[in-house]
């Protein structure tokens, strides 16, 4: 039972940071009807810039619950530019141009920043400092947890929060999910729609941001192409729960959590990226709109 | 000739030797004309004939291949379209173009965008509710929900959000019961009566003449006939192109 218990908070943390990865693809395949490949490199980018403003102010020294906040905010803070950027000079020049133009620049991006990201931080992983460090175990409810497990599930679930606000609760919101809808309607409206676009890869790149480095406190360990399995299986959740829908990423990624966590507790560890993939093509067969998906007409 | 020299008044609206290619095609092919303020025109037209790509290019939602569309003595055809909705130009498009996934509420807010959270939203809020009662019962109602008349009565509403001098419908009567229509062309002229120009672009072109001073009829890219409303109800080249068929 206890270690029932513990499972399911680990499937529940590693299922969030997934969550936070898959928001990103999905909120901007919501406004550009495009898969971001790049989308996972950032995620590895925010691990990286936890990584060295870590080592620069030296936050190991005398670990506390503000370094790890301080180093998430530099690291969302980065990602945001970052996703910026790509968005801004990647893809707003091929905004008229076919989708599948946009679609092979993205695998261009991913790879020239995975590639960057050998030859700047070298390829050898490297060992994230330890920022936070919980005193002991943590009890809930007579159970015995993990603390940096559950702090890295809480932390994600404010974060979905605070999107949840901003999507649903502000104006930004509202515009962004008009330019979802309909991005000529939301230009009628005199909604800056570019502005619209570089804001929702800003927010997502972020949410990347602070997955890197909430990934760093539980799997401590960091290199360039960290990014390519979890931004696959962050792709696949987000697919999962129905593309472009915000509640159906965090769902589809904390069943991916969960179900890969309970895999490797039945010892099965080997099948744990085959599950992710199978679960893909099962749902592309059956249910190809997502859990959460509603079957809109196909908009080219 | 055109609408200026017609009323003496300044145009509002100019449209100037206006061409729109899609790829390959001649959307639209050469098209002058002029709205003064207070007018209500219509533009007519089969499908086909360019009508939407012209109100398209109007709002900036599409680029002039040769041309020019000036608004209140502003070249406007080189501007974003979020810009050209600043200079109180909006456009009800073409199939209602309401956000489905937005509440009512959410949909007419957006329509405020231009005009800011100010004050007066709670006001233009109720006046929108005025016009239409229906749309303040289902305020907090998913647009999507709604019934075709009442879409149309919120893409309206919302448009008036936005504090238009001027308004481009594309085909507001699409889709709706006879009754309806009747309602819908009711208010387009209740809203001119407040001073709002309005270029409209209708199939039924027999109510969308009887609520126009004038008539712009399109043929294929080219403007093939154009006149005061009354006198187009009554020629017999539109009587046997659109109103025969009725």
């Amino acid at each position: 039972m206890i270690d029932f218990f513990q499972h399911v908070i680990n499937g529940l943390s590693l299922g969030s940071i997934y969550a936070l990865i898959a928001l990103g693809y999905t909120m901007v395949y919501g406004v550009l009807r495009l898969i971001n490949f790049a989308h996972s490199e950032v995620y590895m980018m925010g691990a990286f810039i936890g990584y060295y403003t870590s080592r620069m102010f030296q936050l190991d020294q005398n670990p506390s619950f503000m370094n790890l906040l301080l180093v998430m905010i530099v690291a969302m803070a980065g990602c945001a530019v970052i996703g910026f950027v790509i968005e801004r000079f990647a893809y707003r020049p091929l905004r008229g141009a076919s989708g599948i133009n946009a679609l092979i620049t993205a695998v261009g991006v991913s790879l020239f920043l995975q590639f960057s990201g050998q030859l700047g931080f070298g390829a050898d992983p490297k060992f994230y400092p330890q920022i936070y460090q919980p005193a002991g175990e943590w009890s809930v409810g007579g159970l015995q947890v993990n603390p940096l497990q559950m702090i890295v599930a809480v932390i994600a679930v404010v974060l979905m929060l605070l999107l949840q606000y901003i999507i649903f609760g502000t104006r930004l919101g509202r515009a962004m999910r008009a330019v979802s809808f309909s991005r000529d309607t939301a230009r009628l409206m005199g909604i800056p729609t570019d502005l619209v676009i570089s804001a929702t890869f800003m927010i997502g790149s972020a949410l990347a941001g602070a997955a890197g480095v909430l990934v760093g406190l539980i799997y401590p360990k960091i290199d360039p192409l960290m990014g390519v399995m979890p931004g696959l299986k962050a792709f696949v959740a987000a697919v999962v729960g129905g593309i472009g829908n915000v509640v159906g990423a965090v769902i589809g990624a904390l069943l991916l959590g969960l179900s890969e966590e309970f895999v490797v507790a039945f010892g099965r560890s080997t099948f744990r990226d085959a599950l992710a993939f199978g679960l893909l093509i099962l749902i592309l067969l059956f249910r190809p709109q997502g859990l959460m998906g509603q079957n809109l007409r196909e908009k080219v | 000739m055109n609408s200026a020299a017609a009323t003496g008044t300044t145009p509002m609206l100019e449209v100037k030797d206006l061409a729109v290619n899609y790829g390959a095609i001649n959307a639209v092919r050469g098209v002058s004309f002029a709205v003064a303020p207070g007018e209500i025109v219509c533009l007519l037209g089969a499908n086909g004939a360019g009508k939407t790509t012209i109100l398209r290019t109007i709002s900036g939602l599409l680029r002039t291949t040769k041309g020019e569309v000036w608004f209140k003595g502003e070249k406007i055809s080189t501007m974003p379209a979020h810009t050209i909705v600043q200079k109180r130009l909006c456009q009800v498009p073409e199939g209602r173009g309401i956000f489905l996934n937005l509440s009512v509420e959410e949909n007419l807010d957006l329509g405020a965008w231009v005009v800011g959270k100010a004050k007066d939203y709670q006001e233009d809020l109720n006046k929108a509710f005025e016009l239409f009662p229906r749309l303040k019962d289902r305020r907090k109602q998913n647009a999507g929900t709604l019934s075709g008349g009442e879409q149309q009565m919120l893409a309206i509403a919302r448009a008036l959000m936005s504090h238009p001098e001027f308004l481009l419908l594309d085909e507001p009567s699409m889709g709706l019961a006879p009754r309806v229509i009747e309602t819908i062309f009711q208010v387009v002229q209740d809203i001119n009566k407040r001073g709002v120009t309005i270029l409209l672009v209708e199939q039924n072109a027999m109510q969308a003449l009887q609520v126009a001073h004038r008539g712009l009829v399109l043929e294929t890219g080219t403007l093939k006939l154009q006149g005061r409303a009354r006198e187009l109800l009554e020629s017999d080249e539109i009587r046997k192109a659109y109103l025969g068929e009725i």
